[in-house]
């Protein structure tokens, strides 16, 4: 293999490289941000400023919280499984990032563009479930052991109704590339899926929130049921990790939500990538939002609500996209 | 994950009590005495089939301090402030209590202002309990915010109140025929403007967390208490209005001026965790009614009767019944003529609401058991004393 070859920047390698850097200071940063801004919303919404002292507005509060996870010493619990224990938060946080490379910020701002982009990131988002089962596994801890099981009984239930909703949308694009898919829409808001499909939206929205493990749907977490849930036994770093995958992966939904639904980086004036952030951003606010204003679902309800309610509308949602498809294309 | 093994256990003899029962593949469980749920220190064994509970049973003693046993080795006055420790969301219920029982043994009278001054302190005690209460409780439904409102709102209690007894939490401002000191000039135009600020919160909560379809779904039919399981516990306040039994101490055997009060008794009969909840919330209005009729019916005089230095009740026994927010709080005072109380029983409504808890977490599931915790509204000091 030739260095030549290798700096060149279209060559597959070396594009991979270039993107999975991108990847992790795009994530590195955003998380740090969104945690401050998880903050500052909590903060406001329960009459309270938030992080204030460290830096302005304590932007620098997550920075710090950081530094003190990295210097914390790692813990790992008698009779734990120790390859396991320290396997889960690296898998939690791995395919998180290989989910970001098919996201396209921009029409040239892809890490890679691929036509099944939307297949790999369905397929990498659910070895996430894994990371949590191992580590309440792994960890020797009857609440990990119990968040453990919440977590694969949630995620397979919604797993169901996401995919369908996706697969309405990528019927009515006719492609499975989400570069494709946010092209076929429009820079105006009627012309996006969101509003021509608002149940698949609808759904999404609900079944991201699910996927992700948050609140009202923090079941595996479920703090003031399974004290900390799958990540009891978990200190410093290993901890941080399963932090930095729960808001990366929140990006990720909040991006593919964006290129599906709200028209990726297309909008007026402002240049698209920046547009592709401010629509992260907003999906990310209302998620947020729902965090600290719901109380948490019973597990049984939290089923219900996918098999009874979420997975038949999807489907019948399914059967319109392909009606419509058929008939109109 | 292992096998229960009891041996591992060995030395925790609540553990080691707690034998696995004939059911299969269960799992047995300690939530506790470090749980974020068990609200302070109290510890339950749980044997569990998945999720669901086959049985429950609490552990107590965490927190036990001898408060009995204090009463007998200091005179009637030094006693007081162990009161306020036993149940510290609600001094001055005990305080009550136990000023009242003395004051009985002791034919004290107290004069008018006193008993409407105690009227007043206590609702509003009985306020910030119940507003620490709602909070706590939708923080182990999983809703964060609401506790911060709570505590935004008792925070003006605990200022009132700082200003009349000089402390925030644990007042002792009882004291044998009367409250220890007289109220601030500007403290009835305080309560009025706290009542007004409260009512007018009160919509807000109902709208934004009572009517709620996820709480509702979390509450209603969890922990159904039947009128008769409770009366044979020997649960009372919100527990038993919760299951439709119209009962409280200040309509029962009034003290103070209860009688001369009017005011509403929260019933709910489908004796769920909503109807606690709902007696509860309920309860916040009407302590705002009675305030305001006390402090309008407020009369000039003294604040104490005049009562000995060192305070020597007559041979016998008197007890004394408080309504509190938990329920019926009894003092039982004992003298041998002495200045030291001879024995005093402290009946504490948490050790009965938490008694029911074995039968109603039965077959439950483990969410629904800390929605039931929850419901009980139990303060872990008073439990054990």
């Amino acid at each position: 293999m030739n260095l030549e070859l290798l700096l060149r920047l279209d060559y597959p390698l070396t594009r991979l490289i270039i993107g999975l850097l991108g990847v992790y200071a795009f994530v590195g940063i955003n998380a740090l941000v969104l945690v401050w801004v998880e903050r500052k919303v909590a903060g406001h919404v329960q009459l309270r400023p938030g992080p204030l002292h460290v830096g302005p507005h304590g932007l620098l509060q997550t920075v710090l919280d950081a530094v003190k996870l990295m210097g914390k010493q790692l813990v790992a619990p008698a009779g734990s499984d120790k390859i396991l224990f320290w396997t889960a938060p690296i898998l939690a946080f791995t395919p998180v990032t290989v989910c970001f490379l098919p996201l396209p910020f921009d029409p040239h701002l892809a890490p890679i563009r691929m036509n099944l982009g939307l297949v790999l990131i369905l397929a990498f988002s659910g070895l996430g479930t894994l990371s949590l089962y191992l580590a309440g596994w792994g960890s020797n801890n009857k609440w990990g052991l119990l968040g453990a099981a919440r977590a694969v009984a949630q995620s397979l239930a919604y797993e169901v109704p996401l995919l369908l909703s996706v697969m309405a949308v990528a019927f009515t694009a006719g492609s499975l590339d989400l570069y494709e898919i946010s092209a076929r829409q429009g820079g105006w808001p009627w012309q996006w899926y969101g509003l021509k499909n608002p149940l698949a939206f609808f759904i999404f929205l609900v079944c991201a929130v699910a996927e992700t493990n948050r609140a009202p749907f923090d079941l595996p977490e479920g703090e003031s049921e399974l004290t900390a849930g799958f990540h009891t036994e978990y200190s410093g770093m290993g901890f941080g990790l399963f932090f930095l995958a729960e808001y990366a992966n929140m990006i990720i939904v909040s991006g593919v939500a964006a290129a599906l639904f709200l028209g990726g980086w297309q909008g007026p004036f402002l240049p698209g990538a920046w547009w592709f952030l401010v629509k992260i951003y907003c999906i990310l606010l209302f998620i947020i939002w729902l965090r600290w204003t719901y109380p948490r679902v019973r597990f049984d309800q939290l089923l219900n609500l996918s098999w009874k309610w979420l997975t038949p509308l999807a489907l019948l949602d399914l059967a319109l996209a392909v009606v419509v498809a058929g008939f109109g294309g | 994950m292992h096998a229960f093994d009891p041996t591992l256990l060995r030395g925790d003899r609540a553990s080691v009590r707690f034998e696995p029962g004939p059911a299969e593949d269960k799992l047995i469980l300690s939530m506790g005495p470090q749980h974020p749920s068990t609200h302070g220190v109290l510890r339950v064994m749980l044997e569990l089939d998945g999720e669901y509970i086959l049985r429950a049973e609490p552990i107590l003693g965490y927190i036990h301090r001898m408060h009995e046993w204090m009463a007998e080795q200091r005179t009637y006055y030094q006693f007081m402030p162990n009161m306020g420790r036993v149940d510290y969301l609600q001094a001055m219920a005990w305080n009550w209590a136990y000023a009242g029982a003395v004051e009985r043994l002791a034919g004290i009278e107290v004069p008018e202002r006193a008993e409407y001054i105690r009227v007043i302190v206590a609702e509003l005690n009985r306020i910030s309990s119940h507003l620490v209460w709602w909070g706590a409780y939708l923080l182990d439904l999983g809703a964060f915010t609401p506790i911060l409102y709570a505590f935004d709102d008792r925070e003006v209690i605990l200022d009132i109140l700082q200003d009349v007894t000089g402390s925030r939490l644990t007042y002792s401002y009882f004291t044998f025929g009367g409250v220890y000191a007289d109220v601030p000039a500007d403290f009835a135009p305080r309560c009025l403007a706290f009542t007004q600020r409260m009512r007018s919160r009160l919509p807000m909560y109902r709208d934004l967390v009572t009517d709620n379809v996820i709480l509702r779904g979390r509450c209603e039919g969890i922990g159904e208490l039947s009128v008769d399981q409770a009366r044979r516990y020997g649960a009372t306040g919100p527990m038993l209005r919760g299951s439709g039994v119209a009962s409280d101490t200040r309509r029962a055997e009034p003290y103070g001026v209860y009688d001369r009060l009017d005011f509403r008794i929260p019933v709910y009969p489908q004796g769920d965790a909503m109807a606690r909840y709902l007696v509860r919330t309920d309860e916040l209005e009407t302590s705002c009614d009675i305030i305001d009729q006390a402090v309008a019916g407020l009369p000039d005089g003294p604040f104490a009767a005049k009562t000995p230095k060192t305070l020597k009740p007559p041979k016998g026994e008197a007890s004394f019944a408080v309504e509190a927010g938990r329920g019926k709080i009894v003092v039982h005072v004992r003298s041998d003529g002495s200045p030291k109380p001879y024995r005093v029983k402290l009946r504490a409504p948490c050790f009965s609401n938490l008694s029911v808890f074995c039968a109603l977490a039965r077959g439950v599931l483990l969410a629904d058991a800390v929605s039931i915790l929850g419901s009980l509204d139990l303060v872990i000091p008073e439990i054990d004393r």
